[in-house]
């Protein structure tokens, strides 16, 4: 044991005489670590808010018996059932409006509820009698609280006037969501004797068949171990996990070349050891060991960062997610052991697989093997060719996944293959390139600047791939933003057809509203909408109602039409459907969608597709007065009016004076259009804050490479200052040469920056969202990033050349004397 | 103490056999100090490096003590090396990392041999006490060397094998060095066998062989 840390403290005493490849080597590490840590934080905060709100009082995670148009049925069947020996506990669902806040209302039987029902809030004892006993209790989330500006104890009115029972905190129970005894849900949500679905239980006995008890008036729901909302979110944290691997592997790429030029440095030094008697297995082992050592020290320090990193990023996560599917994720951080485990885990094994094979060649090397300081880089250059080859067929992997690959995977399979080839390719593209240079270089300066290039481009080749890859993600994801957000911003100018959105608290609101505005002249017209949710082909989907207006005919989008669209939609047999629920369903202008209606099924012509961009549900948007006839519930809350600009103002202060309406009740077009921006600008808040991330660990890469070739340059250097090249001088051509080859990869960076755009756009979105975006490309974005590009490596390059103009003439004679 | 019977080492070169020993040849005993030299390539740091388990014979016997080291595996080699030999490079291969301290104690630390009196002899006798802090590359060639053998003896080995010690030494270091080298050798009674160019440090020592063809003359 002595001998083995004698070994390991003269191992270590390497990295006390370089402090800098030291620090490197920690940097790659805790930035992989971090970066991926902090992502994978992130989605695991997700998963979990997805599994509460699953698991919420029998989500999907527990077997159900509903009715088979998804109407709430007679509390009689529960009856039927319990007597029959059937397990069953009852539920009601509905919305209420708090405070101006719409929230889903549960009322729940607690007596029966099924005790496998998920990590839903428990209720002992002593809770259950103030549950159940008036004036009851209204379980609600810590979140929700907040949000309703409600204290715990207060029992706030909702929209009809009533009030609900004490509001009593349960920090278990998912954000957005009012629990109530059973009871008292019917009562609020008027629905006397009414339930939406019963929770099964497990059985005891064998209880009679469902059919023999209720007929077929209702039907068993199977648990799913996968969520609606699981599924929507899927590509989101798939798009966050690629993200934090390409972060990750630019870091494991600091990592290799900080331990490659290690275990070079340290070859002499292994071989003493080994000459002095330390056995192959010995070394070896320390060597491993040293290794795991330090990636558990910057695996530490890379999950503290990555957890600083992940809750600077939670909150605009969240609102991502909100803003795309719906989904509530609480804004505070709070992490499992298993992530801690799995991140230290992470650092351990991305450190083994950087430090891969050094550590084959430390195994192998034989005792007498000479030292060859940066040998390594020179054998790189055997491997240009047979890197060339690997990158043609890795990109013909990407065309074969282009023309055969159906899923999401699919999809950012051919961007991964393209990047790493590209990656792969990236030496020979340079190379090429320099070649060209030294060829039609005429003064030996130059002769020497494209010649010492190429020389130095296999010690910088990792570092510039991870350039390139950061740079081309940058690229890519920024087209795609501006391509979004110009669609987006042009599709919600013609979404927003009217001047005045009002959505009113309840209908009987709503008719006073309409009665009032009738009477005034600055109004030209109303129109009112509606929505109504149904399932089809077992998906839900959202209807939406539109008003005859001729408005509508010349703004609203359209994706494709059928002649006379507007005009058939008119009747009630027609409808328009979102391009997402038309991918979703395979779904064609001229085809039949059949919606289960509560007077029978309501087949719909389709006979225009719309973009309906960040709706996380499938849409159907029909006539709205056909709307109220299939579904006459539908609640005709929401108006939008027509209205001279100038009196806009006017108008609103004055429904606000008239009817209390708030700010969230009434706004004008250019507030509403204001908010939707904002909400997508912060949507995208986060992919920009990783792609600053990516190009700044390229750009430490960049760097590092830098700093621990700038000692080994010194023999190249050396014998030209001899000849009578000023150190500044040979400062600002060793800034050039960085600048250069940064350059170059910048260039091929753009060109597949492009291509990985239009992966997004054609490919990645349109598995992801259901939506298919028009390409365009934007110039000054594009010399806009390469500046970027080019700055970052200006700084990398900085500190060495600095070191390298402020030498002392004794450093560079040292180069001549015998001791090197 | 160190008996060699019929050793035979070949290499590949450009697919050609080099049959660089061809049976050798030579006995040493504890105490005696031996010099080997021969025209280069004629396999003399060959032969250094399989009596001391840095590499494997192709036929013949090394026997040192009452270890025969061809029998011995990589590990067995290894603790030879580390208990038993003391090695010296042409180059000095000392650790630049370590201080001068560290390195003279390094093999001493390994082998689980430190003995504080010894090195503290050592030190003085190589004239390093003002050098101790230092770092190998603020040294100059002369006192590296010393270092070198002092890490060597620290251990007190059976034999000393040292291959061109004073090959990058002038001819006034060179010769202090060895008498050092002599010094501590005699006074640790270990055998020592010496790889050089020069004839008049061969000279110096107690028996001088040559090697040619692969084989003592």
């Amino acid at each position: 044991m002595r001998r083995a840390l004698w070994v390991l403290a003269v191992l270590l005493s390497h990295w006390r005489r370089h402090k800098m490849q030291f620090a490197t080597l920690l940097i790659g590490l805790i930035a992989a670590t971090a970066l991926w840590s902090g992502v994978q934080a992130i989605n695991q905060q997700a998963r979990n808010a997805y599994d509460r709100a699953a698991a919420t009082f029998g989500g999907v995670r527990t077997a159900m018996l509903v009715a088979p148009d998804a109407a709430t049925f007679s509390q009689e069947l529960f009856v039927k059932l319990r007597r029959a020996g059937w397990p069953v506990s009852p539920v009601l669902e509905g919305r209420v409006q708090v405070n101006g806040r719409s929230v889903r209302l549960l009322g729940i039987e607690p007596v029966t509820l099924p005790l496998d029902v998920g990590n839903a809030p428990r209720l002992g004892a002593s809770d259950l009698s103030s549950f159940v006993a008036p004036p009851g209790q209204t379980l609600v989330a810590r979140e929700t609280l907040g949000d309703l500006q409600e204290a715990e104890g207060a029992a706030p009115p909702i929209s009809s006037g009533a009030k609900l029972p004490p509001l009593r905190m349960q920090p278990q129970l998912v954000p957005d969501v009012l629990v109530v005894d059973i009871g008292v849900a019917q009562r609020l949500l008027n629905k006397p004797d009414q339930l939406s679905r019963l929770l099964i239980g497990k059985p005891k006995g064998k209880p009679a068949p469902l059919q023999s008890v209720v007929g077929d008036q209702l039907q068993r729901v199977e648990p799913n171990a996968e969520t609606e909302l699981e599924r929507l979110t899927d590509s989101f944290h798939l798009n966050l996990t690629a993200f934090g691997l390409l972060s990750f592997f630019v870091g494991l790429f600091i990592v290799n070349s900080a331990v490659g030029l290690a275990f070079e440095q340290r070859l002499p030094m292994l071989r003493t050891l080994r000459a002095c008697g330390a056995s192959a297995r010995l070394v070896n082992t320390v060597l491993v060991v040293e290794l795991v050592a330090l990636a558990l020290v910057a695996g530490l320090i890379g999950l503290v960062c990555g957890y600083f990193i992940a809750a600077a990023l939670l909150p605009d996560v969240a609102a991502s997610l909100r803003g795309l599917y719906g989904a509530q994720i609480p804004g505070q951080l709070t992490l499992r052991s298993e992530w801690w485990l799995a991140g230290i885990g992470i650092s351990i094994a991305g450190a083994l697989v950087a430090a891969a094979t050094s550590l084959i060649k430390a195994v192998r090397m034989p005792v007498l093997a000479t030292a060859q300081p940066r040998a390594w880089q020179q054998r790189q250059r055997r491997w240009l060719i047979l890197q060339s080859g690997a990158a043609c067929v890795v990109f013909a992997v990407a065309l074969l996944l282009l023309y055969y690959g159906q899923s999401l995977i699919a999809g950012f399979g051919v961007l991964a293959a393209l990047m790493f080839g590209a990656a792969l390719i990236l030496p020979a593209f340079l190379e090429v390139i320099l070649l060209a240079g030294q060829r039609f270089a005429r003064k030996p300066l130059a002769l020497w600047f494209w010649a010492d290039s190429r020389q130095q481009l296999s010690g910088l080749s990792l570092a510039l791939m991870a350039l390139l890859l950061a740079l081309a993600v940058n690229v890519g994801v920024s087209t795609m933003v501006e391509t979004f957000s110009r669609t987006f911003i042009g599709w919600l100018n013609g979404r927003l057809a009217a001047d005045v959105y009002i959505s009113t608290s309840d209908n009987a609101q709503g008719v006073a509203i309409r009665s009032w505005l009738k009477e005034r002249s600055d109004v030209r017209a109303i129109l009112s909408g509606g929505r109504a949710e149904a399932q089809v082909q077992g998906q839900p989907v959202e209807l939406l109602g539109l008003p005859d207006h001729a408005l509508y005919r010349e703004r609203w989008p359209l994706l494709e039409t059928a002649p006379r669209a507007w005009t058939r939609l008119v009747p009630g047999n027609a409808a328009f459907i979102s391009e997402q629920l038309s991918r979703r369903l395979n779904v064609r202008v001229g085809d039949v969608v059949e919606v289960p209606a509560p007077g029978g099924t309501w087949e719909l012509d389709i006979v225009g597709i719309y973009a309906d961009y960040g709706n996380p549900k499938g849409q159907l948007a029909v006539n709205v007065a056909a709307l109220i006839r299939q579904f006459p519930q539908t609640p005709q809350t929401r108006i939008g009016l027509i209205v001279a600009k100038e009196n806009i103002p006017g108008l609103i202060t004055a429904l606000q004076t008239q009817f209390a309406l708030d700010d969230r009740s009434v706004a004008d077009q250019a507030t509403v259009k204001a908010e939707s921006i904002r909400i997508f600008k912060r949507t995208f808040a986060v992919t920009s804050a990783l792609n600053a991330f990516t190009l700044g660990v390229a750009g430490i890469a960049l760097l590092t490479s830098l700093l621990t070739l700038a000692n080994s340059r010194l023999p190249q250097l050396a014998p030209l200052w001899a000849i009578g090249i000023t150190r500044p001088r040979l400062a600002a051509i060793e800034l050039t040469k960085t600048l250069s080859v940064a350059l170059f990869t910048s260039l091929l960076a753009v060109p597949l920056g492009l291509l990985v755009a239009w992966c997004l756009i054609a490919i990645v979105n349109v598995k992801a969202f259901g939506w298919r975006l028009p390409f365009h490309v934007f110039p000054l974005q594009l010399i806009e990033l390469v500046a970027v590009a080019l700055f970052a490596s200006l700084l990398a390059a900085l500190l060495p050349v600095a070191r390298l103009a402020r030498m002392q003439p004794a450093s560079l004679v040292k180069v001549f004397a015998n001791e090197r | 103490m160190l008996s060699i019977r019929n050793l035979s080492k070949t290499f590949s070169s450009a697919g050609e056999p080099v049959h660089v020993l061809r049976g050798v040849d030579l006995d040493l005993k504890a105490g005696e100090r031996v010099a080997l030299t021969g025209e280069s390539g004629s396999g003399k740091s060959t032969l250094l490096h399989l009596i001391a388990g840095l590499d494997a014979a192709d036929g013949g016997s090394i026997r040192l003590e009452h270890t025969e080291v061809t029998k011995l595996s990589d590990a067995g080699r290894a603790e030879l090396r580390r208990d038993r030999i003391g090695l010296v490079f042409q180059q000095f291969n000392l650790i630049p990392s370590l201080s001068v301290a560290d390195n003279l104690a390094f093999q001493a630390r390994i082998a689980d041999r430190h003995d504080a009196a010894w090195s503290k002899e050592l030190v003085e006798r190589l004239g390093l006490g003002g050098l101790l802090k230092r770092y190998p590359e603020q040294l100059s060639g002369g006192q590296q060397q010393r270092v070198a053998i002092g890490r060597a003896l620290a251990t007190k080995p059976s034999l000393l094998l040292a291959d061109e010690p004073t090959g990058n030494l002038d001819e006034a270091t060179a010769d202090g060095v060895l008498a050092l080298a002599r010094d501590l050798v005699a006074r640790t009674g270990c055998g020592f066998l010496m790889v050089t160019h020069s004839l008049h440090l061969a000279g110096t020592l107690d028996r001088h062989l040559t090697l040619h063809a692969g084989r003592i003359a």
